[in-house]
């Protein structure tokens, strides 16, 4: 299907916008300024300031003397991104697509849309009618292409409407300006003398990329329909959305549950064409009162397994408030990745090790407790205790260093050293009693000192030394004294239990 | 007369043993290396696709059951498969189950704070059948959680070790073992030092079994029982409620 793309162009963006807001303003001559350069420049007039010869880039000192009772405001830097970004919200409802077209314009792709309003031409009218009514001043112009539209939206006089196939007769009379030229380039165009599209179009390629550089080029293309322009939507497209209506608005948790089946079924069918797997799956409920009840699903990596999903989904199924009843659900995949086709093969070859059931039994734990609630650990190259370990970010992660063996570690690691007693000889001997939790343990064997100093670029403190200790029941322990004697009493800490 | 008795007996037990557990599959088996341990169990093997039991009071007692329950799993893991650590108030240390034959990484923890979230996790991954074990610990185990587990285990064949730090009581569960499992002296044959882990196992209650007690020894990999002290059936088990 041919494109069709609209422009709009408010030329008076922010003083309409304060006219808007302050009625009082409408015919008095007004000017938005901002500081440059230790000077007030004008960074917008309204239409009653510039029939008086006021202009943009003006001083403002120099405006007062031509008009000395012209009222002048504070320009706020940020409005046009949101004066824009808030009309192509409201645009939405003419068309999925609209793009925000900095400084002062809107870009739709119309594609399909117009005949709803029947026609282009009472399309555009509606558009540039309501937004008339909101006080703007606006023009827009329907195309083939973005360029072109934007073009006559914005340099010519008439014929708003540019049928199929006339991008360049509509191109031909306008200045070069409307190809979104750079001002140098535009300038350079000015000294030779070619004022009109017209004289540009009929040269050789090779001499104008020669003399202006490829982006000439590259814009007339994308003006007369040669190269592909692509619009960056405000809203991007949802394409992965199932819907279902209901006969008879839905009460019941069975009826919720057949619905999401069937949904889930249609979003996964076209999920395993396209090869593609969901992370994240939103169902949404319309209720009869206008209240849309909402539920959300992660996976840990892309799914299109109908069962897992809804096993995620059925946890959360009593979330939903069905009150006098369900019209429409919706579901959407707002992330899908690609599911390599490999991946089948990738977990199989280790026996049983199904990697697929794992990672489902994990985000059903995730959907209910909490991705928190999971870890694991990867070795961190470090000696001291507590740094030892480190979180792996995904399941697939593999160690890249191995585990250490050689060292003894105990089985269970308290969180924070707890504070012991002891009975040491002086200086680097295991201690010989030990008391902790109010119970007195006589060593009977011990290893150690296994001295681990502390990371000084991580962080400031005293040295470990640890020793493995086995009292008189069999019970091993793994003590540690931190510092020395020669900085005063050192204190004894249990850092742990071995097996 | 008197061996055809015996004969059809045994012929009973073996039937028996194959209706209690109809999913047995014939080529997983638990090779502990511990012969006189696998003499106590049922069929002579150590039960798998079960739910056992480990019981614990003193932190030390519970470092020894889980540096125990770790090498058990060290076993059951060597097919490459995943193990979950499920757990509250969670202490356990991943790079000392490097010591006991298991790559840290392979486990997965699941670290929760209610022991209501603790059993739903414990019944969810028991369900799983591509994990090798699930090690689950808990204070409280009502004999209807514990059937639950049991039911879950029998579908997926999924051993569960659960362990029980200090319980309220000694409940009567539905796991096919319960176990002690108590630090004693390491040997170092008379060289400074602290030897490797040694403990005393006891196996207090086995569902068509024979309970027993041990020293077991985990030393470069392997169990090795410590056979000259052996230790008599504690006390306690002469209480039917065992």
């Amino acid at each position: 299907m041919p494109r069709r793309y609209a422009a709009i162009w408010f030329p008076q963006l922010t003083t309409d916008r304060w006219v808007r807001c302050n009625p009082a303003l409408r015919d008095v001559p007004f000017v938005l300024a901002a500081p440059e350069r230790g000077r007030m420049i004008i960074k917008a007039a309204n239409a009653a300031a510039r029939t008086r010869g006021i202009h943009v880039q003006m001083v403002v000192a120099d405006c007062r003397a031509i008009m000395p009772a012209l009222q002048v405001f504070d320009d706020e830097p940020g409005l046009p991104a949101k004066l824009l970004d808030a009309l192509a919200e409201w645009c939405l409802r003419y068309t999925p697509v609209v793009a925000v077209d900095m400084p002062d314009g809107l870009l739709l792709d119309v594609t399909g849309c117009p005949h709803l309003w029947g026609g282009e031409e009472p399309y555009l009218k509606d558009i540039v009618s309501k937004l008339k009514g909101y006080g703007y001043d606006v023009r827009a112009a329907i195309a083939d292409t973005i360029g072109t539209a934007w073009a006559v939206c914005r340099f010519a006089a008439c014929a708003h409407i540019i049928e199929k196939g006339g991008n360049l007769d509509a191109l031909l009379p306008l200045p070069p300006t409307a190809l979104r030229l750079d001002k140098n380039i535009v300038d350079r165009l000015d000294k030779l003398g070619l004022y009109q599209i017209r004289n540009i179009v009929s040269m050789q390629r090779k001499a104008l990329s020669r003399r202006f550089g490829q982006a000439l080029l590259s814009r007339l293309d994308q003006a007369l329909g040669q190269e592909h322009e692509v619009l960056q939507p405000i809203q991007p497209l949802q394409p992965y959305i199932e819907r279902l209506p209901c006969l008879e608005p839905i009460r019941t948790a069975k009826g919720i549950e057949i619905a999401l089946q069937q949904l889930l079924e249609q979003l996964c069918r076209r999920l395993a064409k396209e090869e593609k797997g969901v992370r994240k799956c939103v169902l949404k409920a319309y209720r009869m009162d206008g209240n849309v009840q909402m539920i959300e699903i992660g996976t840990s990596r892309p799914s299109k397994n109908v069962t897992h999903l809804f096993k995620l989904f059925e946890l959360k199924i009593a979330t939903i408030e069905p009150a006098l009843g369900i019209e429409v659900f919706t579901i959407e995949a707002p992330v899908v990745e690609d599911v390599p086709a490999t991946q089948d093969v990738l977990w199989d070859f280790t026996e049983g090790g199904n990697g697929t059931a794992v990672a489902e039994l994990l985000d059903r734990i995730a959907g209910k407790l909490g991705v928190q609630t999971i870890h694991r650990y990867l070795p961190d190259e470090h000696y001291w205790p507590e740094r030892s370990v480190k979180l792996a970010l995904s399941l697939a992660d593999e160690p890249q260093t191995a585990w250490r063996a050689d060292l003894p570690r105990p089985i269970h690691l308290l969180p924070r050293p707890e504070k012991i007693e002891v009975t040491v000889p002086m200086p680097d001997y295991p201690p010989m009693l030990f008391r902790y939790n109010g119970m007195l343990h006589q060593v009977s064997k011990a290893d150690g000192p296994e001295r681990i100093e502390q990371e000084w670029w991580l962080q400031q403190g005293l040295y470990r030394d640890y020793y493995c200790i086995e009292d008189e029941h069999g019970a091993r322990y793994w003590l540690f004294r931190s510092g020395s004697y020669e900085s005063g009493e050192p204190e004894w800490f249990i850092h742990g239990f071995f097996a | 007369m008197q061996l055809s008795k015996s004969d059809i007996i045994r012929q009973l037990q073996k039937e028996v043993l194959a209706i209690q557990r109809p999913h047995r599959q014939s080529g997983s088996s638990l090779n502990t290396g511990l012969w006189e341990m696998e003499q106590a169990f049922p069929g002579n093997t150590f039960p798998l696709g079960a739910v056992h039991e480990f019981v614990s009071n003193a932190r030390e007692e519970a470092a020894a059951t889980n540096g125990f329950m770790a090498a058990l799993m060290s076993r059951l893991m060597q097919k490459g498969k995943n193990t979950v650590w499920i757990s509250a108030g969670r202490t356990l240390f991943p790079p000392a189950l490097h010591l006991f034959g298991i790559d840290p990484d392979r486990v997965i923890f699941i670290d929760l704070l209610k022991q209501k979230d603790v059993l739903w996790a414990i019944e969810e991954t028991l369900k799983c059948s591509a994990l090798a074990a699930v090690i689950g610990e808990l204070k409280e185990l009502s004999f209807t959680e514990s059937r639950r587990l049991q039911l879950a285990v029998e579908q997926s064949m999924v051993t569960g070790f659960i362990h029980r730090h200090n319980p309220g009581r000694q409940n009567n569960v539905a796991c096919v073992t319960r176990w002690r499992i108590r630090p004693v002296s390491s040997d170092t044959g008379g060289v400074p030092g602290v030897g490797f882990p040694r403990w005393k196992v006891e196996l207090l209650k086995v569902r068509n079994g024979k309970p027993g007690a041990w020293q077991i020894e985990w030393s470069a990999g392997n169990f090795r029982q410590i056979k000259q002290n052996l230790f008599s059936i504690p006390d306690f088990q002469k209480r039917k409620s065992g």
